[in-house]
């Protein structure tokens, strides 16, 4: 029998995606992008949110999506339909977008300098959690036709998001949904995340997460240079 | 959650290994996984046998070593170990925790031909 030897390793296994998300993240940066990972559950009404969202800033901001889902565009077409550029990932048997199905995306979609990138992830409470795309935050969004106990039940994705979105809130007269639980359990898994309340078909809260989203595209392109004002005719 | 992802990813560190280090087989592999990696153990021993398939590390023997979570309690000022990321304190009682281990998801060491 022939001599085995030892390779002392300590590789990361996610040492690819994470070099992936870092080459992403450094290109956002360089370009003044506020970019978000939205994740949730399937059936949060994510796609809704994202697309009263595009459809009530388009016109003062820059826009842009990545669409994930394993089959099908349509969820791409209907953020077109809002006149914002999307692109549609299909991961096929992948239950999760990785940085570099990301970059991909943004070579092919070439957002503008200063603009908001929104990747809605695949929807998965699990799989999304550990992989890094190079956002700035990751905003969760939980509907309220969901269980109280769901930031417990997934507290990986809860712990990693920034903000999180409680959804659907005008349904709340119609359920047994303790929201003030839900806040509860979400302070309980992360501390430091924000919570809104929002209905994006009634309009409620709506404003609060547009100012919180308009506000990080101000910081992140502030580092711009500022546009040479245009030559008088 | 993504375990077959995670296997492919073994498999292409030991490939560009390979390349690296001049070997050919591979007759074991030690992975360290915390308590919140996110990994269910026996879907990746699954996964790795699926995904060594054809590779230099088909016969591979997979071994993992799982480390408990640990948690800094701000009240007691000493680490605690924790099974959930929102455990209370064992000591104290308090919530007031933040995780410092148990995200860890590497390959320890590889055995060689």
């Amino acid at each position: 029998m022939s001599q085995t030897r030892l390779i002392q390793l300590e590789a990361d296994i996610l040492g690819k995606n994470n070099g992936y998300a870092q080459a992403n993240c450094a290109q956002f940066a360089r370009d003044g992008m506020f970019v978000l990972n939205l994740v949730s559950s399937p059936g949060s009404g994510k796609t809704t949110l994202l697309c009263k969202t595009l459809e009530a800033l388009k016109d003062t901001l820059d826009l842009a999506v990545i669409e994930g889902d394993q089959q099908t565009s349509a969820d791409a077409d209907r953020i077109r339909a809002t006149g914002v550029p999307a692109i549609q990932v299909n991961t096929g048997k992948g239950c999760h977008l990785d940085a570099h199905m990301v970059g991909h995306a943004v070579e092919s979609l070439k957002p503008a300098k200063g603009s908001v990138l929104l990747i809605e992830n695949v929807g998965n409470l699990v799989c999304p959690a550990g992989f890094d795309l190079g956002e700035a935050h990751k905003v969760a969004i939980l509907s309220v036709t969901e269980g109280e106990d769901k930031p417990l039940k997934y507290p990986d994705m809860f712990a990693a998001s920034d903000l999180v979105l409680l959804n659907k809130v005008d349904l709340l007269p119609h359920l047994d949904f303790d929201i003030e639980e839900a806040e509860a359990n979400v302070r309980r898994v992360n501390p430091r995340a924000r919570v809104l309340r929002v209905s994006a078909r009634s309009g409620e809260g709506m404003e609060a997460w547009m100012q919180w989203l308009k506000g990080g595209a101000m910081m992140a392109s502030a580092t711009l240079p500022a546009t040479a004002p245009l030559a008088a005719e | 959650m993504h375990e077959m992802a995670l296997c492919e990813s073994i498999r292409q560190i030991i490939e560009e290994q390979a390349g690296a280090q001049g070997f050919t087989r591979v007759e074991r592999v030690a992975l360290d996984v915390g308590a919140f990696s996110g990994v269910e153990v026996e879907a990746l021993r699954f996964g790795f046998d699926v995904v060594m398939r054809g590779s230099l590390a088909e016969t591979a023997r997979l071994e993992i070593h799982q480390s408990k979570g640990q948690g800094w309690c701000l009240p007691c000022a000493r680490e605690v170990e924790i099974a959930q990321r929102y455990d209370a304190c064992p000591h104290c009682g308090s919530y007031q925790m933040q995780v410092t281990g148990g995200e860890n998801l590497s390959i320890r060491e590889l055995e060689v031909f």
